[in-house]
């Protein structure tokens, strides 16, 4: 018996019979999450998941230094966070560098999504498994070989802003762009090839094909593939510390060596702007990277 | 798809950016680690590269050696109890009606796209010493010896001690179970949704119970997902470097600690170059078992 046909015997049983309240609805046997100890262990993980984040941005704005009792709302320490240059200067840093890195990563991840989706070439295997292998690498090696390449090669440092965050943003692009060919190739799976073949049938260039038949199919992904890389670099702490300097500290550095002195209202507040941030790009990140209603089709 | 001999134009030009980038910014630089790892200091800031082994030889050193076993067992720990936690909940997603798979699916990703630096944050106030966790022990013992005192028993209960929650083994492996939980839900939850749910009925049918056949039936079939999850959080669990920090403090090092003191403050960068290409041939290694399990998966289906 298929899901649908017991989701129907479901709901014929529940018409049928005239269910009290307090009567259960008995769930099928294959229906686990009516399970109420399943449910309850999936309440009590995503609660887990949860507290401590929601607690974080709700005690931001506690009227108290102890930061556990409540005292009061205030927004005192937004104010604060606010007025500390230090900090909003590594927001600055943080903020360019996650556009830079962006628009660097998705031009060229998008390439790369092309370039495997479309062509059989020798070695194909390998380019695919090279270009996976800044995600699947333990970030501390990829931070620790971007300090000795930077280092070794004498890359320049003390340079005027924002050309000082040159490092960081070449290091955020190589992590970067593989998420966005990811994201953009599993777009491109669903195109139907014989729009792209009737375009060259019709006349087109190889261009006018990408710009006008390739290209606005490929948009959400693209989308999607450069907010993820925007909260990929806003995020990134590991690999960013070991190729900051002094003088190109970001957000999640900054925060860093705050959290290392004490646990303070002033970096909930920052941390729950952070947050903000990500979450916000990350909905319209799912938005666009949903599949096309059938409608749209 | 086409052959690049085909357009060759094309095909440069879409290969020779990311290429690029890949070879000079990321292959170069783990090149020069790993040329690092065989070099010898020989002065404060000059390294010369000699061909030596040492710094593998430092690594089996019993000190270090003892942080690589137990980076080795807390990762493991921390991933066995990711698969425990997340195999519930990718079950619940999978077998859960349309509309509610989208949301709970979302609601596992979400934190994964909130900074570890910010997560990890808001375990320590959870966990210190007048953290969350203590703060609720403390209100329940002395509800508890309010009430024992009703009775005549209030010296029973003596004074709290809260407990020490931070800077110690237990809050490395929570701190790696908070933040790398949806790495594994996402490879189970693609496998059961793709498992036929018509083994588990003719399973159940046929008289098997609901945990035989999870164990029987469900496990088995769900291997590749199991794999695949455990690779994806024993690696970044391995190689862990803020979690152990900010959590275990001076207590509880692994080897990231130890590779970000040789590179910042004890200054051996040939010695934690050889660390970390420990840490990266070891990567290598999971993968490659992957691969081997998965090939072999596929030649028993065929």
């Amino acid at each position: 018996m298929t899901e649908a046909a017991l989701g129907e015997r479901g709901r014929l049983r529940g018409a049928s019979a005239t269910r009290r309240w307090w009567q259960r609805d008995v769930a099928g046997p294959l229906e686990y999450g009516r399970r109420l100890w399943l449910r309850l262990f999936v309440a009590a993980v995503f609660l887990l998941l949860y507290a401590p984040i929601i607690t974080l941005m709700v005690f931001s704005f506690n009227d108290s230094r102890r930061n556990i009792v409540w005292q009061g709302f205030t927004t005192k320490y937004y104010v604060r966070a606010w007025n500390n240059a230090s900090l909003i200067e590594a927001f600055i840093n943080s903020l360019t560098i996650a556009v830079l890195a962006t628009v660097i990563s998705t031009i060229i991840g998008s390439m790369v999504a092309l370039l495997l989706w479309r062509f059989r070439f020798p070695g194909k295997a390998a380019y695919e498994g090279f270009t996976a292998l800044p995600i699947v690498i333990p970030e501390i090696c990829m931070g620790v070989a971007m300090l000795a390449f930077f280092a070794r090669i004498g890359w320049p440092t003390g340079m005027v802003w924002p050309l000082n965050l040159g490092a960081i943003t070449i290091a955020h692009v190589a992590f970067c762009f593989p998420f966005v060919a990811i994201v953009v190739r599993a777009r491109m799976a669903g195109f139907n090839r014989e729009l792209e073949e009737a375009s060259r049938d019709l006349g087109a260039s190889e261009w006018q094909t990408f710009r006008n038949v390739i290209l606005p199919y490929m948009r959400p992904g693209v989308v999607a593939g450069a907010l993820l890389a925007f909260t990929l670099s806003l995020d990134d702490f590991v690999i960013t510390f070991f190729t900051s300097g002094p003088d190109t500290v970001t957000f999640p550095v900054k925060v860093y060596s705050m959290v290392r002195f004490s646990v303070t209202p002033e970096v909930n507040a920052a941390s729950t702007v952070l947050v903000v941030i990500t979450i916000i790009a990350t909905i319209f990140a799912v938005k666009f990277q949903a599949p096309d209603r059938p409608a749209e089709t | 798809m086409d052959n690049w001999r085909e357009h060759r134009a094309v095909f440069w030009i879409l290969a020779a950016p990311g290429t690029f980038w890949l070879v000079v910014f990321f292959l170069v630089p783990l090149g020069f680690v790993w040329l690092l790892s065989f070099s010898e200091k020989t002065g404060i800031i000059s390294i010369a590269l000699t061909g030596t082994l040492e710094n593998y030889a430092r690594a089996l050193e019993p000190i270090y050696l003892e942080i690589i076993w137990k980076s080795v067992w807390i990762s493991a720990v921390a991933t066995a109890l990711c698969l425990v936690v997340a195999y519930p909940v990718a079950f619940v997603i999978a077998f859960a009606p349309g509309r509610w798979k989208t949301v709970l699916l979302l609601a596992v990703i979400l934190p994964f796209w909130i900074n570890l630096l910010i997560r990890t944050y808001a375990l320590i106030a959870v966990f210190r010493t007048n953290g969350f966790v203590n703060w609720g022990l403390e209100f329940l013992w002395n509800k508890a010896a309010f009430m024992l005192g009703l009775v005549g028993l209030g010296g029973l209960m003596g004074e709290f001690r809260p407990l020490t929650l931070l800077y110690n083994n237990f809050a490395v492996i929570a701190g790696l179970v908070y933040v790398y939980m949806p790495f594994m839900v996402l490879p189970l939850y693609a496998t059961i949704e793709r498992l036929d749910k018509s083994y588990l009925e003719a399973s159940l049918d046929l008289g098997a119970g609901h945990w035989r056949t999870f164990f029987s039936i469900v496990v088995p079939l769900t291997m590749p997902g199991i794999v695949s999850g455990i690779i994806l959080v024993f690696i970044p669990c391995l190689g862990a470097f803020l979690t152990p920090d900010l959590l275990g403090g001076t207590n509880a090092q692994m080897i990231g600690n130890v590779i970000e003191r040789q590179f910042k403050a004890a200054n051996d960068w040939p010695f934690g170059a050889a660390l970390s290409f420990l840490l990266m041939y070891a990567t290598f290694g999971a993968l490659a078992l992957r691969s081997v399990l998965a090939g072999r998966r596929q030649g028993m289906e065929l």
